[in-house]
C-alpha cells in the first residue's frame, strides 16, 4: 500500500474499473508456465482433493482424489501430480546451459514458473511438500520413488517464493495486485475472479457489480484450495459416499464432471492473468532476477540428481539468521529495482519526498571545488525544478534511474529548486566528457533509493553454532520416523 | 444496566427466541468492539444469520460437513476411553504429573435440567475438584456463566476442564493441525480469545488463583489424526476480554440513542423495514468483517462509496475523507475543502499530480 | 524500614558484579527501567575487569552509543588504553578525538594492545579469530538475535544490558517461518539468550535516577509491570520553576503549570481525524516547546538548579514526517532535540514534550500500539513530560479490535502496547488541560 495505490484504488472505486499502479512487468513469465490450481478436502490438513495441471492452456490435466480420507489415494494423487511436475522440471535443463560471472560458473538457461491462484495455493505447495518429501520408497508404507522427489521440488517452489522478485512461484492475485489498483479492499482481491473482474471486465459489463458477482460460488467457483461449503455438501459428499459404498467408477464419472466444472472457470482465469501481465513490457532488472532463478534452479537440481537430503522440517539458528539476512537484502534491492525500472513504482517514493521528477534549469559544468585531499576537482553544479514535495536533505546522496552510474549530492533545496553536485562519472578529462553531464531543459527523476550497499557479515557454520544460540544442533539425518509419519 | 433496557432489548427482538452465547460470541465482542450495530444485535440475542439472509445479504461463511465430522472425529477420540489420549497427552506432550482419578461430564442427562440446575451442579463439582473434596481430574461439558452487559448468560458448555495441584486448567480441542510445532496464527488466536472466555467465568466461580492462564490447545499433529497439546498463555486475550465485558454498559447509551419502537423481529416485517431498522444503528464496517461477522455483506453494500470500504490503510492515505468520491473531488480540485480538510488536499492534490505525471 | 535507593541499587550491582564475575555462568542479564544507571554499570564492570588485570570487549547498538562509552571509559580509566573499533569512514566524533588514551582503528589487529575494545554489534560481525574471556553488551535489547550469533563466538562469557521496555529491533521482511523457535532471529539478543539458556541469572536495577518521583506511577504500571522500580528522587526533590510569569491563562501556560507541579501534563486538543501532520497539533506541541523556554524555566534537583535551556528540552513523535513538520515549526530554537521515538531511545532530558502516536487518528495499528515507543517517549525527562494529543485516544483504545495473530511456542510479551496505552491515558487524564479553554 502506498499513496499512489490508494489514490488509484480511489480512482478504481470511482470510474468502475482497475487502474494501473506499474507500467513495467516486474516478474518474468515463462513461454511455458506451469498452470496449477489444488484444491482440499474442508476439515482435513491439506488433503488433496483434486488439481487442475498443465502447460498449455487448451488441454490442462484433470487429477482427482475420490476419497481424500484414504491415504493410498492421497499417494496415488501424489505419484500423479509426480509425474506432471517432475517431467516439467526435468524438461528445463534440456534448454541448454551458459557460463557466467568471473568464475565461468554454469547454469541453465531455463527455469520452471509455477502459476497458482493465490497466496493459498503457495501454502498447498508448502504443505503437499511438506507431507511427501520425507517418505520412504522401500518398507512400511513404501511410496514410488517420485513421491518424496515431488515433495523436495515443491518444497524447493515454496522456499523460494517467499524471495521477494522470485519468479518460479507466482500467487496470480499477488501479482495482479503488484499491477493493477481495483476498486475493492486487498482483502477481496484474493478472489482471483473479482480482481479480474476490475482489471478485465467482461465486455460491456460493469467492473463493481462483476467483481461482486464473481464472489458467488454458484457463478465462479472459488479458485481453490478451499471449495464452496455448499458444493460440499450438495455435490461432493454424496458423491464420496457414493464411491465408499463401493460404485467406484459411477462416483469417480460424478466426481471428474464436478469438480472440472469447479476447476475449469480458473483454469480460464489464471491464463486471462498471464495475458494481461505478459502484455506489459518486462522492466529491466527482471532478467537479473530470473537469472538468480536459474541459478537456484541449477543449484538444486544438481543437489537433487546428486542424491541430496530432503529439506529440513525447520531452519536451525545458523541457517535462520542466513535466510533473514538474504530475505532483508532482496526485499530492499527488490523495492528499490522496482522502483529505478518504473516511474509508476518510483511514484511512491516521489509522494514520500524520497525520491523528485523534474526539469533541469541549469548547469555550471565546469565548477571546481578543493577536495579533501586539497586537490580541485571537477563538481559540477546542476538545478532541478521540481514541484514534488522533496523530503530529502542537503547532503544526501542521490541518483537518477536514466544516469544510474553517477551519484550526485543535495547541496541545496530552496522551494521548488533543487542544487544538486556531480560526483564522478564525467569521464578523465579536465572537462566533463560529452553527454556525461545533464543539460538545462532535460526532464529527469533522482532518489536517494537505490539497490547497492547491503552487506552482511559471515555467519559461523552450522557445527559453531554458539552456547546463546542452542549450540550445535544434532546433524539432521533422515530417520524411518521420518516416512512412518501417519497420514490419514 | 438500566432497568429499562433488557426491555428495549427484548422489544427490539420480537417473539424470536434469543440467540444463546457461546464462547465464540463472547470472544467475538473483542473482535470489533466499535461496531455499535453489532453490539445492539447481540445484545439483544438477535439471529444475525437469518437477518442478513432476510434482507438480501447472506454471510459466505457457510460449515462444510466435513469440517464438521471431522472436527467431531477428532473431538471424540481424544476423549475416548475415559479420556485416555488427553491423560496421555498431558503427561507425556506438557510434562505434567497428573493422577487419573475420576472424571465427570456434566452434560444434560435427562434433557430437561435448568440451566440453572446445570450450573450448580458444575458449580458443585468443580469446587469439589478444586478443593480436594471430590477426586476429579477431568470435568467435561461444565455449563458456566458469565455477567455479559449485565445480564447473567450461560455459556454452550463445550470444554473440558482439567485439575491439577489445586488448579484448574481449560483444555480446548480443535481440528485445525499442528505442523512442526507451527500452527495458522489467526485459528489460534481465535482458539486462545475462547479458551479466555471459560478461563474468565471459571474464575468467577472459583476465584483467580485457582484457574491458570495456560490453556492446553489439542490439535492433530502433522498430517495425522494423531492429537498433539501445547500451553497457551492468555493472558492478554483474557486482560482484552475484562476491558470489553467491563464496556459493555455502554449499551444503554446505544440503545438510549434508538427510536422507543424500533424492532427487528424479522417474522413481522418487510426486508425493507429492516433495512430501515438497522440504518439507525451505526456500523463500523472493515473488509475483515467479511471473515467474522454475519452482517458483513449488507454493511459492506452500504458503505459503498466509503473510503473505508477499501480498507483503513487506503482511507488513511486518501487523508482520512470519507467518500471516495469527495476524496477525489479534492484531489482534482473540483472541489473546495473544508477547514479540516486543507491538509488532505494538499497531499492528495500532489499525489493526483504525480500520478497523472506517469500515467500512461 | 524506608527505602535507601542508593543502598538498594548499590546492593543490585554487587550482586550483578558477583553472578557476572563469579565464571559460574556464559551470560548474565541486567534489565533495567529508563534512567536506571546503565552505562554507570557498564562501566564500573568494566573498570573492575581492567583493574583485575583483565582484557574485554565491549559491544552497543549506534555509533553515539560507542562514543559515549568510548569517552566515559576514557574518563574513567585514564591509565588503560581503550580501543574503538569503527567502520571504514569513520571520523572520530569530537568527544573522544582528543582523548589521550583512546586509539581509533578500523582494524582490531591494530588495537592488539588495548584494555578494552569497543565498537557496534554491526562491525564486531566482521572480527574474526580474535576472542575475548569478557565482554559486555549494552542496550542489548536493541539488538537482533541473529546479530548476536554473528558475534557469539567472540566471547567467552558476556553482560546483556538493556532495557526490557524499549523498543524491539526491526526488519523489512515480514514471514513467521521462524516463530516459535528458540532461535528466532527476529526477537532480540536478550530474549533468544534466555529461550536458549533458561538458567541464566536476571537481574533488574532497581532505581530509575533519571525519572521523578512523579514518574515512576505511570512508567512502572504501564511498561514495567511485573518487576516495576523505584525513583532515586522522593517527593520534593525535583521542582520546576519558571523565571517569568503567565500573561492571562492561556492553556499552554495551564499545562506548563500543571506538568511544574505533578511532573505530567496532557494538552488536549479538541477532537478531530487528522493526517499524521496535523497542523494544529504540530503548532501545539512545538507552542508547549517554545514556551518552557520562554518562561524561564528553571530545574532544580536536590540542591543545584540550572535554567532549562534548548539543549535540555527534546520533542518526540512517532513518525518521521511528524518529526520534520516540528523541525519546521521550531526552526527558531535549533538547540531543541527533536526525534522519533526509535532516535531518543537512550536520551535524557529536562522536559520533554511529545505528541501522542494515537492523537487524531480513526484506528491503531500495531506499529502505533507498540509499548516500547510510548515508553521511550514518556520516559526521558528528569523533570515533567507535556503531552499532546486531540481527544478521543480513549475511545480508540477501546473501538480497536483485537484480532492479532497467535503464535505456538512463543513466549507473550509484556506489556500489551493496547493495555499499557490504556493505563498511560487513564493517568494523564487526571493531568489533562483543554486546548480549546
Amino acid at each position: 500500500m502506498s499513496a499512489i495505490s490508494s489514490y488509484a484504488r480511489a480512482l478504481a472505486a470511482g470510474d468502475g474499473r482497475a487502474y494501473p499502479i506499474a507500467s513495467r512487468r516486474h516478474l518474468h513469465l515463462s513461454d511455458h508456465p506451469l498452470v496449477f490450481i489444488p484444491l482440499t478436502m474442508a476439515g482435513e490438513a491439506n488433503a488433496p482433493l483434486a488439481a487442475m495441471i498443465g502447460t498449455d492452456r487448451d488441454s490442462p490435466s484433470l487429477l482427482v482424489v475420490p476419497q481424500p480420507r484414504n491415504r493410498d489415494l492421497r499417494f496415488a494423487f501424489a505419484a500423479e501430480l509426480a509425474g506432471h511436475v517432475l517431467r516439467y522440471v526435468e524438461d528445463r535443463p534440456r534448454h541448454g546451459v551458459e557460463t557466467y560471472g568471473k568464475e565461468a560458473r554454469t547454469r541453465y538457461l531455463d527455469a520452471p514458473q509455477m502459476l497458482v491462484p493465490n497466496g493459498a495455493g503457495v501454502g498447498f505447495v508448502k504443505l503437499f511438500g511438506r507431507s511427501t518429501r520425507f517418505r520412504r520408497t522401500t518398507g512400511q508404507y513404501a511410496v514410488t520413488p517420485e513421491v518424496p522427489l515431488l515433495g523436495r521440488w515443491l518444497t524447493w517452489f515454496a522456499e523460494r517464493a517467499e524471495h521477494p522478485g522470485c519468479s518460479t512461484l507466482v500467487a496470480m492475485t499477488s501479482e495482479l495486485s503488484q499491477h493493477w489498483a481495483s476498486g475493492q479492499s486487498a482483502l477481496e482481491d484474493a478472489n482471483l475472479a473479482a480482481q479480474l473482474a476490475w482489471i478485465d471486465p467482461p465486455a460491456g459489463s460493469d467492473a463493481a457489480q462483476a467483481a461482486r458477482e464473481a464472489e458467488d460460488p454458484m457463478i465462479w467457483p472459488p479458485s481453490g484450495p478451499s471449495t464452496d461449503p455448499t458444493f460440499d455438501n450438495a455435490v461432493l459428499a454424496p458423491a464420496i459416499r457414493r464411491y465408499d459404498e463401493g460404485q467406484h467408477e459411477r462416483a469417480l464419472a460424478v466426481l471428474e464432471r464436478e469438480l472440472r466444472t469447479q476447476l475449469e472457470p480458473t483454469w480460464r482465469l489464471m491464463w486471462q492473468a498471464y495475458d494481461l501481465l505478459r502484455a506489459l513490457p518486462a522492466g529491466d532488472t527482471v532478467e537479473s532476477r530470473w537469472a538468480t532463478d536459474r541459478t537456484e534452479f541449477t543449484g538444486h537440481h544438481i543437489y537433487v540428481g546428486g542424491g541430496g537430503l530432503p529439506q529440513a522440517r525447520r531452519d536451525g539458528a545458523v541457517a535462520a539468521a542466513r535466510r533473514l539476512q538474504r530475505l532483508e537484502r532482496e526485499q530492499q534491492e527488490y523495492d528499490a529495482t522496482r522502483a529505478l525500472d518504473d516511474p509508476m513504482v518510483m511514484a511512491n517514493f516521489r509522494v514520500t519526498g524520497e525520491a523528485f521528477t523534474g526539469t533541469v534549469v541549469s548547469v555550471e559544468p565546469d565548477r571546481r571545488v578543493v577536495s579533501a585531499k586539497g586537490r580541485r576537482v571537477l563538481r559540477p553544479l546542476v538545478v532541478v525544478r521540481t514541484s514534488d514535495p522533496v523530503r530529502l536533505v542537503a547532503q544526501t546522496t542521490v541518483r537518477s534511474p536514466a544516469r544510474p552510474s553517477q551519484d550526485a549530492t543535495i547541496i541545496d533545496i530552496s522551494g521548488e529548486l533543487v542544487t544538486l553536485q556531480i560526483e564522478n562519472g564525467m569521464g578523465r578529462g579536465a572537462t566533463a566528457a560529452t553527454g556525461s553531464l545533464p543539460i538545462a531543459g532535460d526532464d529527469l527523476t533522482y532518489t536517494s533509493i537505490f539497490p547497492d550497499g547491503i552487506r552482511s557479515p559471515e555467519l559461523p557454520s552450522v557445527d559453531d553454532t554458539p552456547w546463546t544460540h542452542g549450540g550445535p544442533p544434532q546433524p539432521y539425518t533422515p530417520s524411518d520416523d521420518d516416512a512412518r509419519e501417519v497420514w490419514e | 444496566m438500566q432497568p429499562e433496557t433488557p426491555a428495549r432489548l427484548r422489544k427490539l427482538r420480537g417473539a424470536a427466541p434469543a440467540q444463546r452465547h457461546n464462547a465464540r460470541t463472547v470472544a467475538a465482542l473483542t473482535g470489533n468492539p466499535g461496531c455499535a450495530r453489532r453490539a445492539v444485535l447481540d445484545a439483544a440475542g438477535i439471529d444475525k444469520d437469518a437477518l442478513a439472509r432476510k434482507i438480501g445479504h447472506p454471510a459466505k461463511f457457510g460449515q462444510s460437513q466435513f469440517a464438521i465430522t471431522r472436527g467431531n472425529a477428532f473431538e471424540a477420540q481424544v476423549k475416548a476411553n475415559g479420556y485416555a489420549e488427553l491423560l496421555r497427552l498431558l503427561r507425556e506432550t506438557l510434562g505434567l504429573e497428573i493422577e487419573e482419578v475420576g472424571s465427570k461430564d456434566l452434560n444434560e442427562v435427562a434433557g430437561n435440567d435448568s440451566q440453572e440446575l446445570r450450573h450448580i451442579r458444575a458449580r458443585q463439582a468443580l469446587e469439589a475438584a478444586v478443593n480436594g473434596h471430590e477426586p476429579l481430574t477431568f470435568l467435561d461439558h461444565p455449563l458456566l456463566r458469565l455477567d455479559v452487559g449485565g445480564n447473567d448468560v450461560y455459556l454452550e458448555p463445550d470444554l473440558v476442564a482439567f485439575h491439577h495441584d489445586g488448579v484448574m486448567h481449560v483444555v480446548e480441542i480443535k481440528s485445525f493441525a499442528i505442523i512442526d510445532d507451527q500452527a495458522d496464527g489467526g485459528k489460534v488466536a481465535a482458539a486462545a480469545r475462547q479458551s479466555a472466555v471459560y478461563v474468565l467465568a471459571l474464575r468467577k466461580l472459583l476465584g483467580d488463583d485457582r484457574v491458570s492462564h495456560d490453556v492446553v490447545l489439542v490439535c492433530p499433529k502433522d498430517f495425522s489424526n494423531q492429537p498433539t497439546a501445547v500451553k497457551i498463555d492468555v493472558r492478554k486475550q483474557l486482560i482484552t476480554l475484562d476491558h470489553q465485558l467491563s464496556r459493555l454498559a455502554r449499551i444503554d447509551t446505544l440503545v438510549g440513542q434508538l427510536p422507543e419502537d424500533l424492532s427487528l423481529e424479522l417474522d413481522t416485517h418487510t426486508p425493507q423495514e429492516l433495512v430501515d431498522a438497522l440504518s439507525r444503528m451505526e456500523a463500523r464496517y472493515e473488509p475483515t468483517c467479511l471473515n467474522s461477522c454475519e452482517m458483513a455483506y449488507f454493511c459492506r453494500s452500504e458503505a459503498s462509496g466509503c473510503t473505508s470500504a477499501l480498507g483503513a490503510t487506503v482511507r488513511e492515505e486518501l487523508g482520512g475523507i470519507e467518500y471516495v468520491a469527495r476524496a477525489l473531488d479534492l484531489a482534482h480540485g473540483k472541489t473546495v475543502p473544508s477547514v479540516e480538510e486543507v491538509e488532505a488536499t494538499a497531499m492528495l492534490q500532489a499525489t493526483a499530480r504525480i500520478y497523472r505525471s506517469v500515467a500512461a | 524500614m524506608t527505602f535507601d535507593p542508593a543502598a538498594e541499587a548499590e546492593k543490585a550491582t554487587l550482586r550483578i558484579l558477583g553472578d557476572f564475575r563469579s565464571g559460574a555462568h556464559r551470560g548474565v542479564v541486567v534489565n533495567s527501567p529508563p534512567g536506571a544507571g546503565k552505562s554507570t554499570l557498564v562501566v564500573r564492570a568494566a573498570s573492575e575487569l581492567v583493574q583485575d588485570g583483565e582484557r574485554l570487549m565491549i559491544v552497543a547498538q549506534t555509533n553515539e552509543q560507542v562514543d559515549d562509552l568510548t569517552a566515559s571509559l576514557a574518563r574513567r580509566l585514564p591509565g588503560a588504553l581503550i580501543g574503538r573499533l569503527s567502520a571504514g569512514g569513520y571520523v572520530p566524533s569530537p568527544r573522544i578525538g582528543g582523548l589521550p588514551n583512546v586509539a581509533c582503528d578500523d582494524k582490531v589487529a591494530n588495537l592488539a594492545g588495548c584494555a578494552i575494545t569497543i565498537a557496534t554489534a554491526a562491525k564486531w560481525a566482521y572480527v574474526k579469530d580474535r576472542s575475548w574471556e569478557w565482554a559486555i553488551i549494552d542496550e542489548a535489547y536493541q539488538m537482533r538475535s541473529d546479530a548476536l550469533l554473528a558475534i557469539a563466538a567472540l566471547f567467552e562469557r558476556a553482560l546483556f544490558v538493556g532495557d526490557p521496555g524499549q523498543l524491539d529491533p526491526f526488519s523489512v521482511v515480514e514471514n513467521d517461518r521462524w516463530r516459535g523457535l528458540t532461535w528466532d532471529p527476529m526477537q532480540s539478543a536478550v530474549a533468544g539468550l534466555l529461550r536458549n539458556n533458561p538458567g541464566l541469572p536476571e537481574h533488574q536495577l532497581p532505581v530509575s535516577w533519571r525519572l521523578p518521583h512523579s514518574a515512576a506511577p505511570l512508567i512502572a504500571p504501564a511498561f514495567y509491570p511485573f518487576t516495576g522500580f523505584r525513583t532515586g528522587t522522593g517527593p520534593g526533590d525535583r521542582e520546576l520553576t519558571f523565571s517569568t510569569r503567565a500573561f492571562g491563562r492561556s492553556p499552554v501556560d495551564a499545562v506548563l503549570e500543571t506538568a511544574a507541579a505533578s511532573g505530567w501534563g496532557f494538552l488536549e486538543l479538541p477532537a478531530r481525524h487528522t493526517m499524521r501532520t496535523d497542523g494544529e497539533a504540530i503548532a501545539a506541541v512545538a507552542g508547549v516547546a517554545r514556551r518552557f523556554i520562554e518562561r524561564g524555566a528553571v530545574a532544580r534537583s536536590g540542591s543545584s538548579s540550572s535554567p532549562v535551556t534548548q539543549e535540555r528540552v527534546a520533542v518526540g513523535a512517532a513518525h518521521r514526517d511528524q518529526v520534520a513538520a516540528l523541525q519546521a515549526a521550531l526552526t527558531g530554537l535549533p538547540g531543541i532535540t527533536v526525534d522519533t521515538a526509535n532516535r531518543l531511545q537512550g536520551r535524557e532530558y529536562d522536559v520533554t514534550v511529545i505528541l501522542h502516536p494515537l492523537s487524531g487518528r480513526r484506528d491503531a495499528t500495531a506499529f502505533h500500539l507498540e509499548a516500547g515507543r510510548l515508553c521511550v517517549l514518556t520516559s526521558r525527562h528528569r523533570q515533567a513530560c507535556v503531552v499532546v494529543g486531540r481527544a478521543g485516544i480513549r475511545e480508540l483504545l477501546d473501538a480497536h479490535p483485537s484480532a492479532e495473530p497467535v503464535h505456538l511456542h512463543d513466549p507473550v510479551k509484556f506489556p500489551d502496547g493496547w493495555a499499557a496505552s490504556q493505563t498511560v491515558i487513564s493517568h494523564l487524564e487526571a493531568h489533562r488541560v483543554p486546548a480549546s479553554a
